[in-house]
């Protein structure tokens, strides 16, 4: 840790850092679609929102789910389903992105009674819970076919069918998904969350419940990964099985650590680079898993503060 | 629904259970030692039916040797694992480890596809069991696979061997030793990380053995291991993970009850583990076989 210094200068070189990153970054994805294709563009946006949601369960309380995929492709196919039968844009993905918060009270309500590896095993099996699921209830996944060829009709005069607009329309809802986040971590409530993550008995002792706090957290990071699985089904016009894959909710880890866990923007940097590498990857022949795995073997091997937290950690050593 | 039905599936339920078993007692027996999750070991599990059916492909070895030889190579990949890789993280949280173990499989997967794909030309394949295994045995109620009659019979055997080993013999002593008190255990002169080594090789080798158990029933393929891992993790919750017998117990148990619930009602085949783990975290949170937490 850094060496103790005034509190008060701290906290505001803290403030500025944040800042310049807020700035630097809000103008990357402003121009984004500039520089790489917008349906690319809106993959980071989509998975960056998801990664920070899974962070704010992951780094700030420390709960390493296994099984986010299951709100992520919740959402998706409720997303995908309602557009096939005529709802508006917004109506469906407000409808994806609260199915997957509700999903979340029952499986939140029976995992987070276990910690550590217990609590990853214990999401895992309910995210395959939910993929054997979406492949029996075909009525409404599709199954093996997925979802596909539904409308995105126009809304308030914004023209869906192009790309570009469907980028800035989900920036937006980045925007808000990612505020959330940001003010559940900096508020009482996540000081109290990172209480309860650090020492569990200290912050019962001193009368908060562990488990309220971390269920709570859980429901929101599942809502938020939820508008991302919606967000996801907007800017491709299909749903697969993919979505609810336990491989999903592996990448989302990756992408993560490979950010920078606990820094707030590392989760987007991640998904930004996971997303391109894949891009890459899938054009050549070389089978994902290859790649992808290598990358998580060695972040987590040798580079587990991530891009942004190294970046962050030089700047204070400086 | 005949009572002649429901003793089919609980013979097909306990071939699923013995594949749960001989993996939970593996991951049981890792996590004892080591206080990690091994995610890979469903890919090593995967690799042991790959090396079964490689070494037939290339050197003429049949289903017996394989059966003696894939495990071995399994446990020594296991063990570079554990010392190339795994010993770099042990004074980290656990997390990291299921993280490393879970990015070694996706690289094992994909690495066995690209080798069959390259070399055999084939994405998975079938895997003949030996003559001697092969046809039916009359069980009086059904005729029933010969060789899953066998898978049955081996797997309770090595479930029950090994646990002797740990808990009836002085090997066992040193492991539950090491498990106990690793520090207390090094001041008489064993060496702990040596044996930890030695352990993690085992209990791979047992995913390893599974594999190659269950490569003539379902066919050689680069994924088999995936779900399965996932469906035994929900079972290693359900049993708790801590006691070697709980695991054994656990697993075939799972298994019989899964199958006897899916010939009821089909549905609910492939879910019905993971409503019975969500049974389970209702009522008794550290499993069935597991100490409540603070008590361990």
């Amino acid at each position: 840790m850094t060496a103790p210094t005034d509190a008060l200068s701290q906290s505001r070189a803290a403030r500025h850092n944040r800042a310049a990153w807020l700035v630097g970054l809000g103008l990357l994805l402003l121009i984004l679609p500039r520089l790489i294709y917008p349906v690319l563009a809106l993959d980071v946006l989509a998975w960056g929102l998801f990664a920070v949601a899974f962070d704010l369960l992951f780094g700030f309380a420390g709960l390493l789910s296994f099984g986010h995929a299951a709100f992520w492709g919740t959402s998706a196919y409720v997303t995908g389903y309602l557009l096939g039968h005529g709802q508006s844009v917004p109506v469906a993905m407000l409808a994806g992105t609260l199915s997957a918060g509700l999903l979340a009270v029952p499986i939140a309500f029976l995992s987070v009674r276990s910690a550590g590896i217990y609590f990853s095993m214990i999401t895992l099996a309910f995210g395959q819970m939910l993929s054997f699921l979406a492949l029996q209830w075909t009525d409404f996944t599709g199954g093996e076919n997925g979802l596909q060829g539904f409308a995105r009709p126009n809304f308030m005069g914004l023209d869906f069918s192009n790309a570009t607009v469907r980028y800035y329309f989900c920036l937006a809802l980045f925007g808000v998904g990612f505020y959330i986040a940001y003010r559940a971590i900096r508020s009482p409530f996540g000081e109290t969350l990172k209480a309860v993550r650090d020492n569990e008995q200290r912050a019962q002792s001193i009368g908060y419940n562990p488990n309220r706090f971390k269920f709570t957290a859980f429901v929101i990071s599942a809502t938020l990964a939820g508008l991302a699985g919606s967000m996801n089904v907007f800017g491709h016009g299909v749903v697969s099985l993919d979505a609810v894959n336990w491989k999903t909710s592996g990448e989302v880890v990756m992408m993560t650590l490979l950010g920078g866990t606990t820094t707030l923007f590392g989760p987007v940097v991640g998904a930004g680079i996971v997303s391109l590498l894949q891009d890459r990857v899938t054009s050549s022949n070389l089978p994902t898993g290859i790649v992808t795995g290598l990358v998580f073997v060695l972040v987590v091997l040798f580079f587990r503060r991530g891009v942004v937290g190294t970046l962050q950690h030089w700047m204070r050593r400086k | 629904m005949t009572i002649q039905f429901l003793l089919i599936q609980v013979f097909n339920g306990l071939v699923n259970g013995a594949f749960y078993a001989l993996l939970s007692l593996g991951l049981a027996v890792i996590f004892g030692m080591l206080r990690i999750v091994n995610f890979a070991h469903g890919a090593l599990y995967m690799l042991g039916a790959f090396t079964a059916f490689a070494l037939g492909q290339l050197l003429h070895l049949g289903f017996w040797p394989s059966l003696i030889i894939a495990p071995v190579i399994v446990g020594v990949v296991g063990m570079l694992i554990e010392r190339g890789l795994l010993k770099r993280l042990y004074g980290l949280d656990a997390s990291y480890n299921l993280l490393l173990t879970f990015g070694l499989t996706l690289l094992t997967q994909d690495l066995v596809k690209q080798v069959m794909l390259s070399k055999f030309a084939v994405s998975s394949a079938p895997y003949t069991p030996p003559d001697s295994l092969s046809g039916v045995v009359n069980l009086g109620f059904t005729m029933f696979p010969k060789y899953r009659l066998f898978v049955i019979g081996l797997a309770l055997v090595i479930c029950l061997i090994t646990w002797f080993v740990i808990e009836k013999t002085r090997v066992g002593a040193i492991i539950r030793a090491s498990t106990e008190n690793p520090g207390v255990t090094r001041a008489f002169g064993i060496d702990v990380s040596k044996w930890v080594t030695g352990v993690f090789g085992v209990g791979v080798g047992l995913a390893g053995l599974a594999g190659v158990m269950a490569a003539p029933i379902y066919s050689v393929d680069p994924y088999m291991g995936a779900e399965l891992i996932i469906t035994t993790f929900a079972v290693v919750v359900i049993g708790g993970l801590g006691s070697i017998m709980g695991s054994i117990i656990t697993g075939f148990a799972v298994g019989v009850l899964a199958a006897i619930g899916a010939a009821l009602y089909p549905p609910i085949a492939n879910t019905l583990v993971f409503i019975l783990m969500a049974i389970v975290l209702l009522v008794r949170p550290s499993g069935l076989f597991g100490l409540p937490e603070g008590t361990r």
